[in-house]
């Protein structure tokens, strides 16, 4: 029934694809950083695209299956080994009952996710099984997982061995780096910013702070000039919005962001780009280069169409049963 | 109210390429508002294909949706046509929530500092604070937390300029012309002039959230003793 979780760091958490419909209350939504890596593993393991999945980072995240289970591993900067014998990310794998996996977060990246065949089962809080931490909500308990939990898991949706082996090859994934070039669709408040402070914004590197959690990314750079008599009134927040307070500093704003906000937002980062920007580590540097929404639009689709398509390749290695 | 016929709003803004905001004026005023809350309405009765959630504030309405499945175009077009539609805000009938509040004391720290500052007695300020039906404009800032418009100028005060790093659930309130109540324990900038115990977010319940934006509040004092004049 369960997956007994052996060690992992301080920011393991449950996520479903997010909790919608309360935000008119000031609720927010949570969900995957990288919502790319998030669909990805659960399609790996045939499951329903909001099943819930362990979003982790370092030093990764170790557990023993109780039963034969599929899984697939997924993120940025991350190796599998089941009873020590190394094995491929971003493919679905058979693991037999009674297997120590160990996922082992490298130096590159930040966020890994874990979807078994079946989900993780955890109580729906306002219809949603994603933790969102600040609130003490959703997941399991509402708290960041810990070594001894117990997680249940659901039936699985497919015959274990024969979907295994399944693999997003690298150029169907976001093109992850240390640096990433994140595209903007400027506004809605590109009128708050004078000429010379979107300059700035679209010329500068901004080093992702260490001041940062799943609710945003502070970013540092040079201060971006602000139209000082401009008074805002709080409006509503998105995933990528890049706030930008009185100091200059632009902030990413995450899957845990506060759902309002009264800073004015020069910009919002692509749908396409947004899991890069997740997979950003504090001190990593960002530059943002300004694109129209049409073409902000295919580049999403044409990278989401690989997973809604279920675009995978067969790893000849890893069919069936044979491993693990 | 009836825009000005130079008026740039309503307008429709895209925000990234998966959401966009539909702003009804640019100030924070009653109308505007109800017509935000509206707006909503409508676009709940007759969802359009693609669209994710709905969040209304003071003057805007936030609209997530899909890209793989809508494009803004086609979803500005959908709006524009409820837009024209709108009926008058005049008359709608909005739900009246009452709030028991402890006023000074331990329960309203600053109580005694709006007071001074309005050079008013602390009695003063709660039969002001309470002399009103304030609309809730939009929630934000924490799950629950309303933003309640309209306090009267005379017990307007200033928010602190630390804020405090633990705000009790329940607290009430002031900042500049605002008012609010704290839903849950949390960081909060805000004078507090009171606290209650009516329970405005409880996660497990079939209806989590006691109030919702567009609902009037009431505060009614609960005892007096700690402020005689």
């Amino acid at each position: 029934m369960t997956i007994e979780i052996l060690a992992t760091g301080p920011a393991a958490t449950i996520q479903d694809s997010g909790r919608f419909g309360y935000q008119r209350y000031g609720m927010p939504v949570s969900g995957p950083m990288d919502a790319f890596a998030f669909q990805a593993a659960n399609i790996l393991v045939d499951n329903d695209t909001n099943s819930a999945t362990i979003e982790f980072t370092a030093p990764g995240l170790s557990f023993v299956t109780t039963k034969p289970r599929l899984i697939a591993v997924t993120g940025y900067g991350l190796r599998l080994f089941i009873n020590g014998i190394e094995f491929p990310v971003w493919m679905s794998v058979f693991v037999r009952k009674n297997r120590e996996v160990h996922i082992e977060k490298t130096s590159e990246g930040m966020w890994g996710y874990l979807a078994v065949a079946g989900g993780f089962r955890a109580k729906r809080i306002m219809g949603s099984r994603a933790t969102y931490l600040r609130g003490g909500i959703g997941g399991l308990e509402g708290r960041a997982l810990l070594a001894g939990d117990l997680l249940k898991v659901g039936k699985p949706g497919v015959d274990l061995t024969t979907a295994a082996g399944r693999t997003f090859l690298p150029e169907t994934r976001p093109s992850y780096n240390a640096s990433p070039t994140l595209r903007v669709v400027m506004g809605p408040q590109q009128d708050s910013f004078s000429p010379k402070g979107i300059e700035t914004f679209l010329s500068q590197d901004y080093t992702i702070s260490t001041q940062s959690d799943r609710m945003g990314y502070r970013c540092e750079g040079t201060p971006i000039e602000t139209i000082s008599d401009q008074s805002f009134i709080s409006d509503g927040i998105v995933n990528g919005a890049i706030q930008v307070p009185a100091g200059g500093q632009p902030i990413i704003m995450m899957a845990d962001h506060q759902t309002t906000g009264g800073y004015p937002k020069i910009g919002v980062v692509t749908s396409a780009d947004l899991p890069l920007a997740a997979q950003t580590q504090p001190g990593g540097r960002v530059r943002f280069v300004a694109v129209n929404i049409d073409s902000a639009v295919i580049a999403y689709r044409a990278r989401w169409q690989a997973l809604l398509d279920r675009n995978w390749s067969l790893h000849e290695t890893f069919l069936g049963n044979m491993q693990a | 109210m009836v825009p000005a016929f130079d008026s740039p709003y309503p307008r429709i803004l895209s925000v990234g390429d998966a959401a966009l905001t539909i702003e009804l004026g640019n100030s924070i005023d009653l109308a505007i508002n109800r017509r935000v809350f509206m707006l909503e309405q409508a676009l709940q009765t007759t969802p359009a294909k693609g669209v994710i959630d709905l969040v209304p504030t003071y003057r805007s309405l936030l609209v997530l949706f899909d890209p793989g499945i809508v494009d803004f175009q086609t979803l500005s077009q959908h709006i524009h046509n409820h837009l024209r539609d709108l009926p008058d805000a005049q008359g709608q009938q909005s739900r009246e929530v009452i709030i028991p509040v402890h006023y000074g004391g331990e329960d309203g720290p600053d109580l005694a500092f709006v007071a001074e500052l309005n050079h008013l007695t602390p009695r003063e300020v709660i039969l002001m604070h309470c002399g009103q039906l304030y609309p809730v404009y939009m929630m934000g800032f924490t799950p629950g937390f309303p933003y309640l418009g309209g306090p009267e100028e005379r017990i307007a005060a200033p928010r602190l300029a630390s804020p405090r790093t633990l705000v009790k659930a329940g607290s009430v309130g002031i900042a500049g012309q605002q008012t609010g109540i704290y839903p849950i324990d949390s960081p909060g900038g805000w004078r507090i002039i009171g606290r209650t115990d009516f329970v405005l977010f409880d996660p497990e319940a079939d209806q989590p959230f006691a109030l919702s934006p567009g609902d009037l509040v009431r505060f009614v004092p609960l005892h007096e003793d700690h402020h005689d004049d």
